[in-house]
């Protein structure tokens, strides 16, 4: 069940004469070959606002976002930046900053001069590039590599590096394409707060692609979620996980387990009682549907007769998630880790729901 | 307007970690376990300064010596001093630089068309091509293009059929710019084949993120395409120069010898024409191309070294 | 287009050279252009080599060269002697280089770089110079034999022989293969021939053609140390009759071109096999 996107206008936290500029995708289609990159996707962005696409690979995200640069052409649909159309505009002339995903340095130029690089196209005068090529790496903090060459950099120095030469062109909009996804771990999650924190200051609008959730949920003002060239759904971090209005939203953003459960009166049958059914239910074909139900939302007690096995066990810090089997199928279930030790493998348990309504869906048939 | 950074430095790794020799022991029983087991390698070692390194010993040698044996400069001094050979070495000089710069940057084109084609079928077609033809030379070679542009051949009697004859206006297959158009056929395959990969090294990151700072497509070639690929395309000049400095078999296959570039002049030294007096003269002859071949290997191996740091 | 920061005007303007229609057509003839005019050059002179083979010496038609092959004097000699360099050649260098090889990539990875520099070297030694070095430093008995030529030949091909073994070797990893083998109880020669040989097909194979098709065309050496192999013969033979002459010359390349087409060929197929296996 897949709504249309409907954009949710957040109130602008910044001034309509900021630097950043307001940027709307209308329907936007591109077709290679047989395979449909983008299928009519929408979306609106506010000055300043930081926006993520997120989704798998092969979803469409960077094809949006290398439209929105002006490097792809969309077969249809429109892309307005601070309201005027800019389908016709080529990349060069759009005023926008991209990071690439990896090795866009230009490898025969220094630091300094990869960051001086766009001014020096605008012919800003030698002194006036290098000092604000040196202003911008400073804020990055590359202050004692201006004069390094891409080369003689690590991957999370070179991404820097990267920023600040989008930067320096005073961008409408900063463009960033999986910008972290070739560093190392413990390098991301820092230049993850860096890039977010510079954003911020800078208050630039600013759309953000990966394939990680992590960074969508934690880096980002709003999130738009794709799938197969649309958007399935687009809303605030916090929204995108306690309300998934989609299948796919619910097990793509944080972890989810399916159940079957019976259509009943209003509702469905779910762990013996009786659950409501979030969302619009009349679209429902049938009485077979699954319950997507996130681990939080279900508790568990021990109990002789209970209907459930405990198969699995993972420690995950303050909580412990169990694997538990039940009526066929394994859900996840978390519980406090001081309470774990009750749950040993083989307990028999029993399940109920802990919120308020449950999301379901149409029911996979497995192979 | 300057905005106090938020970021923090803090230490990290540069991207090449050096694999540097960490051998700093000098335990005499390191140096012994050390030589233990560099014993395989031996053969292949010995094999080497056999057949290389005493070979150019002794040409460099006996460049020194007189006939009596004796050191002497006599013979380097002859050849500098004018006469046939120094302008053996000047036509051989003048031959390499024609048939390493013009198959440089016709071979750069050439390998930039077809990189820019759509046809696949065209580069897998080219990447052959060029592998088989950079390897030609010699013997066949020279026949194919007497066959071709000798003075009563196929292509020249085409020619003077539709009113122009190339040689009677001036065209000399036999004569230095003859034997350098014959050259192109293997040099410029040998370009193609060596500037390829890098011209595949040049990133699209590199061409999208200088369109999207404002770039057209001159000033990405201006300030980045050109200057990245120059250290490859100048590093293979100078691997040309001294391919077509040293080419003998071709050369000689077409004009029997009456061609004065120093291999030429080498092989006539060796088939016996010597001057007395000039005992040695080959040696010298020979030490004198080993000198301008070493410039040259120099500059493509320092030239490599810049390009491959940049086109990782 | 200006864009104001905070209280400073910057001024933005994109200088641009114009890429409308007209100009990416003529960029596209140019490139065209190019194409043909390379194509032209480097193909003309095959046909027209291939003509000349045809035609007798009235310079008409004719299968007679090639027909007339077999029986010209000398060139079965100078055909079966270059043969037997070339196998010569092949079996020392392989001999040589392949245990070599072997070991270094095994115990000591550092001095590939050394017999990397070592392997670049025969361009700073070309053939009419090293051969100067060799007449006069080898001994006499040497020297009577053709042999001595192979032993040369050796040298030349050990640039490619090297180039080839190490991308085959370094495509696998010796170390654990030979470790894994041993630990099996295989003995060092069972390991080599069992184990490493059969993943070094396809390098051991582009290292024996490009050694054969060295030999085979290989011209200075062979004529300066007087001896008639194929390449000899046919520059000999030119006086005689350039259009059989021409033939040999056209079915000796033919025959080079051939193999060396079987190895990029083998090498792309091994590339494309060894990239699906790693998309696994």
């Amino acid at each position: 069940m897949i709504l249309d996107s409907h954009t949710v206008r957040p109130t602008p936290t910044v001034e309509s004469n900021s630097p950043g500029a307001p940027v709307v995708l209308d329907q936007l289609v591109r077709q290679f070959g047989t395979t449909r990159a983008l299928d009519g996707l929408s979306l609106t962005i506010a000055p300043g606002e930081f926006v993520a696409l997120l989704g798998p690979s092969g979803c469409g995200k960077t094809t949006a976002l290398r439209v929105l640069a002006g490097f792809e052409e969309p077969d249809s649909g429109t892309v307005h930046v601070r309201g005027q159309d800019v389908s016709g505009v080529p990349a060069q002339r759009r005023d926008m900053g991209m990071v690439f995903q990896s090795y866009s340095l230009f490898p025969n130029m220094t630091a300094r001069d990869n960051v001086a690089f766009g001014l020096q196209l605008r012919r800003q005068r030698s002194s006036a590039r290098r000092a604000r090529a040196g202003e911008l790496l400073e804020l990055v903090g590359l202050s004692e590599h201006v004069s390094k060459y891409p080369h003689q950099l690590s991957g999370g120095q070179q991404q820097r590096v990267a920023l600040a030469r989008a930067l320096a062109i005073e961008p409408q909009v900063l463009l960033l394409d999986e910008p972290l996804s070739a560093l190392d771990a413990k390098v991301r999650a820092e230049l993850r707060d860096q890039i977010r924190a510079l954003q911020q200051r800078l208050a630039i609008t600013t759309v953000f692609v990966t394939h990680d959730q992590e960074e969508a949920l934690s880096m980002a003002d709003r999130v738009c979620v794709m799938s197969r060239g649309r958007a399935e759904q687009i809303a605030e971090p916090s929204v995108l996980y306690a309300k998934p209005e989609t299948a796919f939203v619910a097990e793509f953003v944080g972890v989810s387990s399916r159940v079957p459960v019976t259509r009943s009166k209003d509702g469905v049958e779910l762990f013996g009682a009786r659950a409501k059914i979030r969302g619009d239910v009349e679209s429902l074909v049938g009485s077979d549907i699954d319950a997507l139900l996130r681990p939080e939302d279900i508790s568990a007690k021990v109990a002789s007769d209970g209907l459930g096995i405990v198969n699995h066990r993972s420690f995950l810090g303050a909580t412990t998630r169990l694997g538990v089997g039940i009526g066929g199928v394994s859900v996840k279930v978390d519980v406090r880790s001081s309470d774990a030790e009750l749950f040993e493998l083989g307990a028999r348990v029993d399940l109920s729901l802990s919120s308020r309504d449950v999301l379901v869906t149409e029911r996979k048939i497995d192979a | 307007m300057k905005i106090p950074s938020p970021l923090s430095e803090h230490a990290s790794t540069p991207s090449g970690v050096d694999e540097k020799d960490r051998g700093g022991r000098h335990s005499t029983g390191t140096l012994v376990r050390s030589l233990r087991t560099s014993v395989p390698v031996l053969p292949f070692l010995t094999y080497i300064t056999l057949g290389l390194l005493v070979p150019t010993l002794v040409i460099i040698n006996l460049a020194f010596r007189s006939d009596s044996g004796k050191l002497t400069l006599a013979n380097v001094r002859t050849i500098i001093h004018g006469g046939q050979y120094l302008t053996g070495f000047e036509n051989s000089v003048k031959l390499a630089l024609a048939t390493s710069i013009i198959p440089a940057i016709l071979g750069t084109m050439l390998a930039y068309a077809i990189a820019q084609s759509r046809f696949d079928f065209l580069k897998r077609l080219v990447a052959t091509a060029s592998g088989v033809l950079a390897n030609f030379g010699g013997v066949n070679l020279a026949f194919m293009f007497v066959a071709t542009f000798g003075a009563n051949a196929i292509v020249t009697t085409w020619l003077a059929r539709l009113g122009f004859n190339p040689w009677s206006h001036g065209f000399d297959l036999y004569k230095l710019w003859g034997v350098a158009f014959v050259y192109f056929y293997f040099q410029v395959p040998l370009m193609v084949l060596i500037i390829t990969p890098a011209l595949n090294g040049l990133r699209p990151a590199w061409r999208e993120a200088a369109e999207n700072l404002g770039a057209s497509k001159w000033h990405y070639w201006r300030y980045v395409g050109v200057p990245v690929l120059m250290p490859s395309i100048l590093g293979s000049t100078f691997l040309l120069f001294g391919s077509g400095l040293s080419a003998y078999a071709t050369t000689e296959a077409l004009t029997g010898g009456t061609i004065a570039i120093t291999p030429i002049q080498i092989g006539a030294y060796l088939q016996g024409n010597v001057i007395s007096g000039e005992e040695h003269i080959g040696y010298a002859l020979g030490f004198g191309m080993i000198v301008l071949l070493l410039i040259s290997i120099l500059g493509y191996v320092l030239l490599r070294v810049r390009s491959s740091k940049w086109l990782q | 287009m200006a864009s104001v920061v905070g209280d400073n005007i910057v001024d933005f303007e994109l200088p641009m050279v114009p890429l409308n229609l007209e100009n990416r057509r003529r960029i596209r003839w140019g490139r065209a252009l190019i194409l043909w005019l390379a194509a032209a050059y480097f193909i003309i002179p095959i046909y027209a080599a291939l003509k000349f083979s045809l035609q007798n010496i009235q310079g008409k038609f004719s299968l007679s060269p090639i027909t007339a092959i077999p029986s010209q004097p000398g060139l079965g000699a100078a055909f079966f002697l270059s043969m037997r360099l070339a196998f010569v050649t092949l079996a020392i260098v392989l001999f040589l280089m392949v245990p070599t090889m072997i070991y270094v990539h095994m115990k000591m990875p550092r001095f590939r770089r050394f017999m990397e520099v070592v392997t670049i070297l025969p361009i700073v030694i070309p053939p009419i110079v090293l051969i100067l070095g060799v007449l006069e430093a080898a001994p006499l008995w040497l020297k009577a034999s053709p042999y001595l030529l192979s032993l040369v030949y050796v040298v030349l091909a050990m640039p490619f022989v090297y180039r080839s073994l190490d991308s085959g070797l370094g495509a696998l990893d010796v170390k654990t293969l030979v470790e894994a083998a041993r630990s099996l109880g295989s003995g060092w020669l069972s390991t080599i021939w069992r184990v490493l040989v059969p993943n070094l097909r396809s390098a051991l194979l582009s290292a024996t053609v490009l050694t054969l098709a060295l030999v085979l065309g290989e011209f200075t050496m062979a004529s300066l140390d007087l001896w008639e192999t194929l390449p000899v013969w046919i520059v000999d033979f030119d006086q005689t009759n350039a259009h059989i002459s021409t033939a040999v010359a056209m079915l000796s390349l033919l025959g080079t071109w051939a193999l060396l087409t079987l190895i990029v060929s083998i090498d792309r197929s091994n590339s494309r096999r060894r990239r699906r296996n790693h998309t696994s």
